[in-house]
């Protein structure tokens, strides 16, 4: 049977293990993201040069470092995080943090920058400007939410160095697809494949919804300025 | 109500704007005149303090600017800028903005937001979003927004200077009875020196970021105060409109 409930459980840790590295690559890239499109200190151009270079990072490079960080012998060896779900989110959090933040400091960038004096001539604290300039870029920061979650629901290289791809415990569908190919199972590898792209689509369908039902009521409630 | 007093702003290290002495009273209009990049709008951000001054000081209502606490003080004045800068909502929404910020009862709010819509002639507008607005219905939202919260001080860059000559013309009518039945202290700037006399009595000439000459419009164009207010009145086109 190509659907058994092995193939149920790695789908749901794929699910878990993914959602909660770009929740937490959330918490960390907006804040952060924020900050740099914001701010106006020495040194921002060359982090968000860091970020923008971090966007691209390959996940066996993160998928090496986290391991080395997280092996016995490592500095964070007594932890014993090396081979468990908690290290594969460790290092899709690496992953998608940059993606995140990235977008994030884009997004707010692109922002008509007179838009922080005026809510502030309006009398609003940082903490209600920062709450509305996120407001006025929702539809690009759920891009970004977006780009976050499908560079590490399709990774496999980290996943599977710092994971081990242990059956039971670590296997998630990017790591079970490289070893049912690897066997010969193409049938098995195809099925899995699948799966994965349908659960992306449906994930990116649900956010894409989110994010066009805010255009569609833009759209709808502005006719005469956009067509 | 606000005096200023030997006050210099730098941006990257260059004096933008300096002025030796400026005191604007309890509910008078200054109209701030002078051409593009001369320092007025630097004055609004100085006064809205959202720009620091390198050295000098401002005083509102007897107390210098670095006293009062900033949220605080920010809270009592209301900034109408160039272009209406809108927030992606419907008008109503827009012109309570400035009250959910202070935390203003939602009962109040909804009366004030009532009245101030009506006001500027834009009801059958309050449920419409930013985006579906000629610019002169967005520019009455902007000023209803700043007029809702009834600051101490209005502060208005330039706030018509996107509209066509008649919206212009009517829109200044309708801002000067507003500021004259609310008795507001208001800091108007422009670079049209019609709309500068229909403001207000008194000018404030700033060209080459000094502020060069304060008076009645009439004084100022019968006695300018140097060659460089004299060659910024002589550069002013005709301006029949208003």
């Amino acid at each position: 049977m190509l659907f058994d409930s092995e193939i149920w459980q790695i789908t749901a840790l794929s699910i878990q293990v993914s959602a909660l590295a770009t929740v937490i690559s959330l918490l960390i890239g907006l804040p952060f993201g924020t900050w740099l499109a914001l701010g106006n200190f020495r040194g921002r151009s060359f982090l968000l040069s860091i970020i923008n270079t971090g966007m691209a990072l390959p996940p066996v490079v993160v998928g090496l470092v986290v391991a080395i960080m997280l092996w016995r012998s490592g500095p964070l060896g007594d932890l014993r995080l090396i081979y468990t779900p908690i290290a594969i989110i460790i290092a899709q959090t690496v992953i998608s943090a940059p993606v995140v933040t990235g977008l994030t400091a884009a997004a707010l960038e692109a922002l008509d920058p007179r838009l922080q004096q005026q809510l502030l001539g309006l009398g609003a604290s940082r903490g209600q400007m920062v709450w509305y300039l996120w407001r006025e870029a929702r539809l690009p920061l759920l891009a970004a939410l977006m780009a976050g979650f499908g560079s590490v629901i399709s990774e496999v290289g980290a996943s599977m160095m710092v994971g081990g791809n242990i059956r039971g415990q670590t296997r998630v569908l990017t790591t079970a697809i490289v070893l049912e190919t690897s066997k010969g199972e193409f049938g098995r590898a195809l099925a899995l494949s699948t799966l994965l792209l349908v659960l992306t689509y449906l994930i990116n369908l649900a956010l894409t919804w989110i994010q066009q039902k805010g255009r569609r009521a833009d759209w709808q409630s502005a006719p005469r300025k956009r067509l | 109500m606000i005096k200023i007093r030997d006050l210099l702003i730098q941006r990257n290290g260059y004096d933008v704007l300096y002025i030796d002495s400026l005191d604007i009273a309890h509910g008078e209009t200054l109209t701030v005149v002078g051409p593009n990049g001369a320092g007025k709008s630097t004055l609004l951000l100085a006064l809205a303090r959202l720009l620091e001054p390198a050295r000098g000081e401002i005083n509102f209502a007897g107390k210098s600017l670095n006293d009062w606490n900033e949220l605080e003080y920010r809270r009592k004045i209301s900034f109408v800028f160039q272009s209406p800068l809108l927030m992606d909502m419907t008008v109503e929404q827009n012109v309570a903005l400035g009250l959910k910020f202070r935390g203003t009862p939602k009962e109040e709010t909804r009366v004030r937001v009532r009245r101030w819509i009506r006001r500027l002639g834009i009801e059958s507008l309050s449920k419409r979003r930013a985006g579906q607005l000629s610019g002169g219905e967005a520019q009455r939202v902007s000023l209803a927004r700043a007029f809702v919260l009834e600051p101490e001080l209005l502060l208005l860059d330039e706030p018509f200077s996107s509209l066509d000559p008649p919206t212009r013309a009517r829109m200044l009518d309708d801002l000067s009875a507003l500021i004259a039945q609310d008795h507001s202290t208001a800091v108007f700037v422009t670079h049209n020196l019609s709309e500068a006399t229909k403001m207000s009595h008194r000018v404030a000439v700033i060209v080459g970021g000094r502020m060069r000459q304060v008076g009645p419009v009439r004084q100022i164009k019968a006695r300018p105060a140097d060659e460089a207010v004299a060659a910024f009145l002589h550069e002013l086109p005709h301006e029949p409109m208003i």
